[in-house]
């Protein structure tokens, strides 16, 4: 028994979509107590982090795929629009600089051709990460590969992922990335208000994704998706394929990671192989195991306290962040595997037990592990 | 009764050499309850894995209502409509009863169609609910239900998915005799309209409940028949009381403690 199913029945529900919107209304309003385009771009990119970690909830909390390679995929969208950020810097059929200094093209190759176009990039900073994710899980979840093996798979994705992008050097910029996108939606990067509107759109999209997500975990599909990830054997006896559960799961997170890339892009303002390899995506697990796996707004909350910590310890103690993070994920995983919502929830279950009507401590114990595991 | 459901003709499960079933030649009715004995390590399991995909026959052929089983997977066979249960029950306990047997309904559902919301209790959960005697803990999460209720809760997802072959591995290990008495009056009551194969250890179940039974020994069919008929077959008593001889078998061990 928590303190909100204490409500009345019928405004359970409300409750429910009235937090979505209050959570929409204080991120909207954010920007007015930062007031400072620095980090209002710096907020914008957790939000990006964020919809990156309500993906791995879906696909690891409910799921139970621990997914070490969604850094491939958020890449992927990053590249996607930072192709089009890079031609929208070039005047007609002029090359960028990277092509010309590094390239014998004489016009821009086939590949970039498309992302000229905003209407081509945007779709495909989204398809193209469900497309591989598609691919590759369709291949790999019908060969029963799971568990660490399957970890272990989506982390050397990340790695050939990296080397690709940096290997293939007359097409990506290397190491060096893509950079300088100082007009980004035909407005100036130095703008004032440029940081607010790419703030806005990502919260937005932030939204999209967290309804998109709870419609799916709430759905028939998505108790399916608990149900493979308890017993993924059983679930065949009752007449599902679980290779094609795990996929849909693991295509949408994928192409939660690629919106958030494709936002990404402009917000961070360079794309570099860096970014995008296998320590980055170990980070987006910690972000979610910190937060709560099991809940999306624990998923959300955790992608934002952990990059906002990042952010503000290193630029008092810029080496020691790394250990603090590291320490935080390990007492996260020894001392709360549900992570900050799961503490959230016994301090409630607690509170909701000892107001009169409250049930007794004595089955508090069962009930509390119910909560826990009753998803968001 | 009609023709047979279920013909399983001279299969054969061999693990790195070790046959497991051993030229099984095996035919099971329409509408019948055949009950599955045999000592610890006759190959039950096995030919019951063989027969849902779990396993890869080595050689021979099951066939199901006329159509061959073999190299159909697991979710195909139990498309066809035959439902299986294990001998530790399995059900999903972070899901609520009620969510387990919806699941268990949807399975021809598609993917869209599963991708709404369920919407209260459809009429077969209802009645499945009610038929395994779990109303009031409809929406109690799995995981708090005693023993032998996660063993109606899985008898009771497979009768939602009304399949015409239901394949039971032990489904009364482990119950108190009354839960016992109660299911196997429920499997009586299905057969006829479905056709019930179980794999049984406990003896008084059996010689309550089972109808025709089928003696597997080393992973061959060594006798078959009514309870008298088996009971009496010196062949079966030489393989159980050789067995406890050598205080090895648990089948007979279990008879004893029941």
């Amino acid at each position: 028994m928590n303190l909100l199913d204490r409500l009345p029945s019928w405004v359970q529900p409300w409750m429910a979509r009235l937090a979505l919107v209050l959570l929409a209304v204080a991120l909207l309003a954010w920007p007015e107590a930062l007031d400072d385009p620095t980090r209002v771009r710096q907020w914008a990119e957790y939000l990006c982090y964020a919809m990156v970690a309500v993906g791995i909830g879906v696909a690891w909390g409910h799921g139970g795929m621990l997914v070490l390679g969604q850094g491939v995929f958020f890449g992927l969208g990053a590249y996607c629009m930072g192709m089009f950020l890079t031609l929208e810097q070039v005047d007609g059929d002029a090359l960028p600089d990277f092509m010309t200094l590094y390239s014998d093209y004489t016009e821009l190759p086939a590949l970039w051709r498309p992302f000229r176009h905003l209407w081509f990039a945007a779709p495909a900073a989204v398809l193209v990460p469900m497309v591989v994710a598609g691919l590759l899980g369709w291949l790999v979840f019908n060969r029963r590969i799971r568990g660490p093996y399957f970890a272990i798979l989506t982390q050397a994705t990340a790695l050939v992922f990296w080397l690709l992008l940096v290997g293939q050097l007359k097409l990506t910029a290397g190491t060096n990335g893509l950079t300088n996108f100082t007009t980004i939606f035909g407005r100036s990067k130095y703008e004032p208000g440029t940081s607010k509107f790419l703030y806005t759109i990502a919260v937005v999209a932030l939204m999209a994704v967290l309804v998109l997500a709870r419609q799916l975990v709430r759905s028939r599909y998505g108790r399916l998706l608990i149900a493979v990830r308890d017993g993924e054997d059983r679930v065949r006896f009752l007449g599902y394929d679980p290779a094609v559960v795990k996929t849909v799961a693991f295509v949408v997170s994928a192409g939660m990671a690629g919106l958030a890339g494709a936002l990404a892009a402009p917000i961070i303002g360079i794309i570099a192989p860096n970014q995008f390899a296998v320590l980055p995506s170990i980070l987006m697990i910690t972000w979610v195991a910190i937060g709560g796996r099991h809940s999306l707004y624990g998923a959300v909350l955790g992608a934002l306290l952990v990059s906002w910590g990042k952010t503000s310890f290193s630029e008092s103690r810029p080496d020691d962040w790394i250990y603090l993070q590291g320490l935080l994920f390990v007492v996260v995983v020894a001392y709360a595997p549900q992570g900050l919502v799961g503490i959230v929830r016994s301090a409630s279950q607690f509170v909701a037990d000892r107001l009169p009507g409250g049930r007794a401590p004595v089955d508090a114990k069962a009930e509390v592990i119910t909560s826990v595991e009753a998803t968001a | 009764m009609n023709g047979p459901l279920l013909e399983i003709d001279d299969l054969v499960v061999s693990f790195d050499g070790f046959k497991a079933v051993d030229g099984v030649t095996l035919s099971v009715d329409q509408g019948e309850l055949r009950f599955l004995i045999g000592p610890n390590g006759a190959g039950k399991t096995t030919l019951v894995d063989a027969m849902t995909g779990l396993v890869k026959p080595t050689s021979g052929d099951v066939r199901f209502a006329g159509r061959s089983l073999t190299g159909r997977k697991e979710h195909e066979v139990v498309r066809l409509g035959i439902g299986r249960s294990f001998q530790t029950p399995t059900v999903f306990e972070a899901l609520t009863v009620v969510e387990n047997l919806d699941l268990a309904e949807s399975f021809r559902r598609r993917l869209p169609a599963l991708l709404r919301r369920r919407r209260g209790v459809s009429a077969p959960v209802g009645r499945t609910l009610e038929r395994i005697g779990l109303e009031d803990r409809a929406d109690a999460p799995a995981k708090l239900l005693s023993h032998g209720q996660k063993q109606w809760l899985e008898i009771g997802m497979l009768l939602v998915q009304d399949p015409q072959l239901l394949l039971l591995d032990e489904p009364v290990a482990g119950m108190s005799p009354q839960e016992k008495v109660a299911t196997g009056e429920l499997l009586q009551s299905l057969a006829g309209d479905h056709t019930v194969v179980v794999i049984e250890h406990d003896m008084v179940f059996l010689r309550r409940f089972a109808r025709k039974v089928t003696v597997l020994h080393e992973g061959k069919v060594i006798s078959e028949g009514s309870v008298d008929d088996v009971q009496s077959d010196p062949i079966v008593r030489e393989v159980y009381l050789g067995r406890s001889r050598d205080a090895r078998s648990g089948a007979v061990v279990e008879v004893e403690a029941s």
